[in-house]
């Protein structure tokens, strides 16, 4: 077996009294997709941004090709732009265009020169559909569109792993189809990714291993199709039969 | 160091200053009391006009408001002090200062009050009018408590500002609180005075300082 | 004489507006030079410190906090006052012009300070996960992302206040900066005549009004962008 490309150790967060991460343990391969389902409130969302430390964990380990996350001494920059993360909200910058917002970090985390960067970040709009909106600001961008800009700018710094949150929850139904199609391709070139989402539908036939999150702390997890049909808890089997109607 | 303190935190001079800095006081507390409840007042009915329906008030109205708004407001004083006497009008100090003031108060309160009431949905208006509210019933009740709502912060910080412009009365000698400290410090040879009026201004609008920034903050949140 | 020709010889007489037309245009000069001086440096100074709050380091943004609250509690004209006679009896002693300068820039720098910092924080939190989550820095992250949005929020608040600076201007008259209202002081006081009166408030007016105006348009251009 491939040496895992994230593997998450004993991991522990809390916001005040509430203890949202109760040590999960977590490891993702290369080329995996892992779906973290579970009802709002599990910690899904926190353990995704404890992975690249926007949320400061209190304890435990995150490796990154097994490089250790929480060392004091680790470039935490470095490796954040080798995790693409893409978010609910989007979070474009409003104030820059289609290509700006994807070449911003190519320029000054990477250090590429503007022409290298442009050159770059087309290709990456390209991959996404949205060429021909390089020159857009995210304001004149539909909220799909939007997103797969945003996944372009993920995807430019040719990251080892992607984080997804919820990256269809803000978008219109009709909207959620070109996102997850963009998803689709990545997987299929191989991206190694874990997505947050309510998408059941889309973790049966892309996923490689559904975990199920409760109550801060892992339930449950496996193949989706043993966790859509045959799920060992009653918990697990609840929440997907109530989400999957 | 020692320099510093006997020229500017001199206790023996603030003391020999304070029972004058006090009338001073008085004084600014009395300019306040008049030119901010009929700045207030008066702010209303520029907001009204500006938004009446008489093109003609409306845009005369406008007019005088930006007019005061544009002159500096000691400019503003200076006129009125200084160059309504050649018309043969004269009023006491107090009362220059006061018509001052009040022109540049309420339209500056005009210009927040119109913001504030333009900010109130149509919808409100319709609705109060459709349950049978009379014009006056449905902007009294319903629109203007909202428009104030939403203008609080502008009104408040206004408000110091006000408060801060009557120090400019002394520019005409009126006796409030920097023209008697300034009038200390003139006698002493000793800044002390105007740190003991700074301190005063200070105590008084430190708070409302820092109510408006939590005010603004909480609205940009 | 009728009533209105001795009007008009007192407030609009050509003979005296002739004679100080000079003065009042060399006031208009003064207070232009003052205000963008002002400006300059008033602004810069409210951004580098609102730029020095983000980092948020305890002791040095309460005293930025200090700084910005007394100086917008504060008069302006009690710090001119306290500055340019103080000032000279502990051995500093600056033109009327260079206090004038130094304590609007100060009191402009104070309120855009908080106009600036109130932009930064209104930024959505989301932007800077975005942006550090590319391996952007913290500084990067706040001078390329938060600041640019920061700004544009802060713009039409800011024309405001450095308008109200501005107008300023004309507390330095009271210490004797030949700026227009000063210049307009004097020749009534020499000629016995209101006409300069009027001819100083003319001109701030003719300054002022198309600044206003331009206000309001910015006003207007940058009220949608809250999104």
């Amino acid at each position: 077996m491939p040496a895992p490309i994230l593997d998450v150790r004993a991991l522990r967060k809390s916001f005040g009294p509430l203890e949202v991460l109760k040590g999960i343990d977590l490891s993702v391969r290369p080329q995996e997709l892992v779906f973290l389902v579970g009802p709002s409130g599990s910690g899904k969302s926190t353990l995704l941004r404890c992975c690249n430390r926007l949320e400061e964990p209190d304890s435990g380990s995150i490796r990154l090709e097994g490089v250790e996350l929480m060392d004091r001494a680790c470039d935490l920059n470095a490796a954040r732009r080798r995790i693409g993360m893409v978010f609910q909200g989007f979070n474009l910058y409003p104030h820059m265009t289609a290509l700006g917002n994807v070449t911003l970090a190519l320029r000054k985390v990477l250090g590429k020169s503007r022409r290298e960067a442009e050159e770059i970040g087309r290709a990456a709009l390209d991959r996404v559909g949205l060429a021909d909106k390089a020159a857009c600001h995210p304001g004149e961008l539909s909220g799909g569109q939007q997103q797969r800009v945003a996944i372009a700018r993920a995807v430019s710094l040719e990251p080892t792993l992607m984080l997804f949150d919820e990256p269809t929850s803000a978008l219109d139904p009709e909207l959620v189809g070109s996102v997850l199609a963009v998803m689709r391709s990545l997987r299929e070139a191989g991206m190694t990714m874990v997505v947050v989402s309510h998408e059941m539908r889309f973790a049966r036939e892309a996923a490689d291993r559904v975990v199920f999150m409760e109550g801060g702390a892992i339930v449950e997890e496996g193949p989706p199709a043993a966790m859509f049909t045959e799920a060992q808890h009653p918990r697990t089997r609840a929440f997907l039969q109530e989400i999957g109607r | 160091m020692d320099a510093l303190l006997q020229q500017f935190f001199n206790l023996d001079v603030m003391a020999q200053a304070w029972p004058l800095v006090l009338k001073g006081l008085g004084m600014t507390a009395l300019l306040c009391l008049a030119v901010i409840p009929l700045g207030l007042g008066g702010g209303l009915l520029v907001a009204l006009a500006s938004l009446s329906g008489s093109r003609a008030l409306r845009w005369s109205v406008r007019v005088f408001a930006d007019l005061f708004r544009a002159l500096p407001p000691l400019v503003l004083l200076i006129l009125i002090y200084s160059g309504l006497p050649f018309a043969g009008i004269r009023l006491s100090p107090f009362a220059a200062v006061c018509l001052a003031f009040l022109l540049n108060a309420s339209s500056f309160y005009g210009e927040i009050y119109r913001a504030g009431i333009e900010s109130v949905g149509r919808g409100q208006w319709e609705a109060a009018r459709s349950t049978g509210l009379t014009a006056g019933q449905a902007f009294g009740y319903v629109i203007l408590p909202q428009a104030v709502r939403n203008v609080l912060p502008d009104l408040v910080s206004n408000t110091v500002e006000v408060v801060k412009l009557t120090s400019l009365a002394s520019v005409v000698s009126f006796t409030e609180l920097l023209y008697a400290a300034d009038m200390a410090r003139s006698v002493t040879y000793n800044a002390s005075p105007i740190v003991l009026a700074a301190l005063i201004y200070l105590a008084i609008l430190w708070p409302v300082v820092r109510l408006t920034s939590r005010l603004e903050h909480r609205i940009a949140a | 004489m009728t009533d209105l020709d001795r009007f008009l010889a007192t407030f609009l007489n050509p003979a005296v507006a002739g004679q100080y037309a000079g003065a009042i245009a060399a006031g208009v000069l003064v207070t232009i030079e003052v205000a963008v001086a002002v400006l300059v440096t008033g602004l810069a100074l409210g951004l580098g410190l609102a730029v020095l709050r983000a980092y948020r380091i305890r002791p040095l943004n309460a005293l930025i906090v200090i700084f910005v609250d007394v100086f917008r509690a504060l008069p302006p004209l009690v710090v001119i006052l306290l500055a340019y006679f103080g000032l000279p009896n502990v051995g500093v002693t600056l033109s009327a012009f260079a206090v004038l300068w130094l304590v609007l820039s100060l009191v402009l720098a104070a309120f855009a300070e908080e106009i600036v910092w109130a932009g930064i924080l209104s930024v959505r939190k989301g932007q800077w996960d975005a942006a550090r989550s590319t391996g952007l820095g913290f500084a990067q992250t706040l001078f390329y992302v938060v600041l640019p949005q920061a700004v544009r929020l802060a713009i039409p608040p800011l024309t405001n206040r450095a308008i109200a600076t501005t107008k300023n201007t004309a507390l330095g008259s009271v210490i004797g900066v030949g700026e227009i209202i000063n210049q307009a002081q004097t020749a009534v006081a020499v000629t016995g005549n209101a006409t300069p009166l009027l001819m100083g408030a003319l001109a701030y007016i003719i300054v002022f009004v198309p600044v206003l105006i331009l206000a309001g348009r910015i006003e207007r251009r940058f009220a949608w962008r809250r999104a």
